[in-house]
């Protein structure tokens, strides 16, 4: 019982002892090219929470963000390194897009239904690449999602500028068609843009701790990621595991992509992510993978997000800075060793008596 | 129908450099048993400080320098993460990405804003470079192609035939047969890794200073992942590796001439996926390498 309050309190304390000490180092950072730090860290925190409509607006980009995380978490679970959700999310909104500015002819909810099922096959179709690459050649998935993420962008590029993707409302810029009225999510608060995205997101997030925790199909995966000789051992096919946990993980990303069509921006235009893809990797790291811990870790990179532009806009700092403190977070959350090395060559720093009668060992 | 072929092995010469530079790099931290998915944000940073010290001295050696300075730093601190605390080498090497994307972003609107800096000059080699219509394309390059070119059969020689060569081979096949012969398993790590991030942010700044002379966000595109697949295509070994960047260069060079072609222009966007096919397609049919060090990102713990 003791034993699992300490084991809560640290994967809570690490997490959040990474973000503050990312948070400081990023302060030293924007001061040091000349900025006023605690000016930019009050807007970034007043345009993430400052009232209802900041906040409404880290929850808008905090939806994508679960989709992403949630797509990395499953590749990770069975084992593989999923870089690519920024690809299978383009590739997602393109498919969505596509079909939600088509086949007006079916009733609105079916409609809704149609074009988030062809947001998943898209990304499913680009995580099955990679993954059938890795099963059939051994061709190492950290390189193939990246390329893969690179050809998406060529594609979207290409649909934004071609027929008959393209919008050819005269003088319109390079976007895609736009998608038809029925299929747009609605509205949940009035005079915002938070839409009914963020339900999806949360249902993703359950669907994922049901399947990954409480299906056959799920414990395999996590056996075959945990321990591939053992999966194999007990009559588990790694294969078809791994191509399966990657082709879901990529519908995910996918989903990720087709909802913020059709609940935020109607045309799809070029960087219509806003690195989505790579911050979802983000997310999922911080939180662990694990369900509760993709939802906090969301809201938090969600409103970095969101409070970056407001940076930006108040104390003029380039909103990529956020990025700068994301990688810190990152690397922090992954290096657990990290504060226990200081701690250590804190006490050999100290005199010798006065480290023995601290440590408890 | 000569111009052409000399105006394609210019081309390909030119996108091969960044590569066979950052490879080499790479093939000393990868056999020494890290991968290092960091080194497209190394290049990235190379190519910006390169800019920033061009800017600031008027001298692209000093860029050079610059660019030199900012890998090794970045790749002391892949060391620190990787090496001593043994984390995750793919998920720090991802996070140093994001870092750099977001600090070249952010000193490139503060400092630089697309101005023109210093490039590489370039250098004849007398005699060759006096040859009619191949010779001023072929035989006229920046210092860091010539640098390239030599460093192969260089790291081949260090790799192979010394004794440190010896030693970064082993601490990736066995750690732990080489820490109980008294091989600092974790020294020959740092070295392997910093060196390599000396060279990658080296070749970003070719990338900027000697490609263009200009800093562009996010201009690596992708650029170090493709080395990294270049040192898979090449077995891990100097020479093919250099045979591999070439084929690299080439589809790049290829890209740039078919986008000159009327189909071409048509369909750009596919003929930019070129490079990044290619790579995919190299890396499948060369997966399994016999070169490959059996302790690949396996982090070391000494017990």
């Amino acid at each position: 019982m003791n034993s699992k309050a300490v084991q809560y309190s640290k994967s809570i304390g690490f997490p959040v002892l990474s973000i503050l000490v990312a948070l400081i180092l990023g302060a030293i950072f924007i001061t040091a090219i000349g900025y006023d730090a605690a000016f930019a860290y009050r807007s970034l925190f007043n345009g993430a929470f400052g009232n209802i409509h900041s906040f409404s607006e880290t929850l808008v980009q905090t939806t994508p963000l679960i989709f992403t995380a949630v797509s990395y978490s499953i590749a990770y679970k069975c084992g593989l390194i999923n870089l690519g959700a920024e690809g299978q999310l383009h590739m997602g909104a393109i498919f969505g897009a596509f079909v939600g500015a088509r086949f007006e002819v079916l009733p609105g909810g079916l409609h809704i239904l149609f074009v988030l099922a062809c947001g998943f096959i898209g990304g499913a179709l680009w995580g099955l690449i990679a993954g059938a690459l890795k099963m059939r050649f051994g061709a190492s998935e950290l390189i193939t999602t990246i390329m893969l993420n690179y050809i998406a962008f060529e594609f979207l590029s290409f649909a934004v500028t071609t027929e008959p993707f393209r919008d050819m409302t005269p003088g319109a810029a390079p976007r895609m068609t736009a998608v038809v009225e029925a299929v747009r999510l609605p509205i949940l608060l009035p005079q915002t843009r938070l839409h009914l995205g963020l339900f999806f997101a949360l249902i993703a997030v359950v669907v994922y701790y049901i399947f990954m925790w409480k299906t056959t199909k799920g414990y395999e995966m996590r056996v075959v990621g945990l321990n591939p000789n053992a999966g194999r051992y007990s009559g588990m096919n790694i294969g078809t595991n791994g191509l399966l946990a990657i082709s879901l993980a990529g519908g995910v990303a996918g989903l990720g992509g087709v909802v913020n069509v059709i609940g935020l921006q109607p045309f799809l235009t070029e960087g219509f992510s806003n690195n989505f893809g790579f911050s979802g990797i983000a997310v999922a790291l911080l939180g662990g993978c694990h369900p509760i811990g993709i939802l906090v870790s969301g809201v938090f990179f969600g409103a970095l997000n969101a409070g970056g532009i407001r940076m930006q806009l108040m104390a003029q700092v380039p909103a990529a800075a956020i990025l700068i403190i994301q990688g810190m977070i990152i690397v922090f959350a992954v290096s657990r060793e990290l504060f226990i090395y200081f701690g250590r060559t804190g006490k050999l720093l100290l005199p010798k008596k006065q480290a023995g009668g601290e440590s408890d060992a | 129908m000569l111009e052409f072929t000399v105006n394609f092995l210019a081309a390909t010469m030119r996108t091969a450099t960044p590569l066979l530079i950052a490879a080499l790099g790479l093939v000393f931290s990868e056999r020494s048993g890290i991968v290092n998915i960091g080194t497209e944000g190394i290049m990235l940073s190379g190519a910006l400080l390169g800019c920033i010290g061009s800017l600031m001295f008027e001298s692209s050696l000093v860029g050079a320098v610059f660019a030199m300075a900012g890998g090794a730093l970045l790749g002391l601190l892949f060391a620190f993460f990787t090496v001593t605390l043994r984390s995750s080498q793919v998920v720090v090497g991802f996070s140093l990405n994001i870092f750099a994307a977001g600090l070249t972003v952010t000193l490139n609107r503060l400092i630089l804003n697309g101005v023109r800096v210093t490039s590489y000059p370039s250098y004849a080699i007398p005699g060759l470079s006096q040859i009619p219509v191949a010779g001023p394309a072929l035989f006229n390059w920046p210092l860091l192609v010539y640098f390239a070119l030599l460093a192969v059969p260089l790291s081949w020689f260090v790799l192979y035939k010394t004794n440190i060569g010896l030693k970064i081979r082993a601490v990736g096949e066995h750690p732990k047969a080489c820490d109980t012969v008294g091989i600092n398993v974790f020294k020959m790590r740092y070295g392997a890794i910093v060196f390599s991030g000396i060279m990658s942010g080296l070749a970003g700044s070719f990338i900027s200073m000697g490609q263009l002379s200009m800093f562009v966000e996010n201009m690596v595109a992708g650029g170090g992942f493709m080395a990294l697949a270049v040192v898979v295509f090449g077995n891990y070994s100097p020479g093919t590796v250099l045979v591999a960047s070439l084929l690299f260069g080439a589809s790049d060079a290829l890209k740039f001439r078919l986008l000159m072609t009327p189909v071409g222009i048509g369909f750009s966007q596919f003929m930019n996926m070129l490079p990044y096919v290619i790579t995919i397609v190299a890396l499948c049919f060369f997966a399994k390498r016999s070169n490959k060090p059996a302790c690949s990102a396996v982090p070391y713990r000494k017990d």
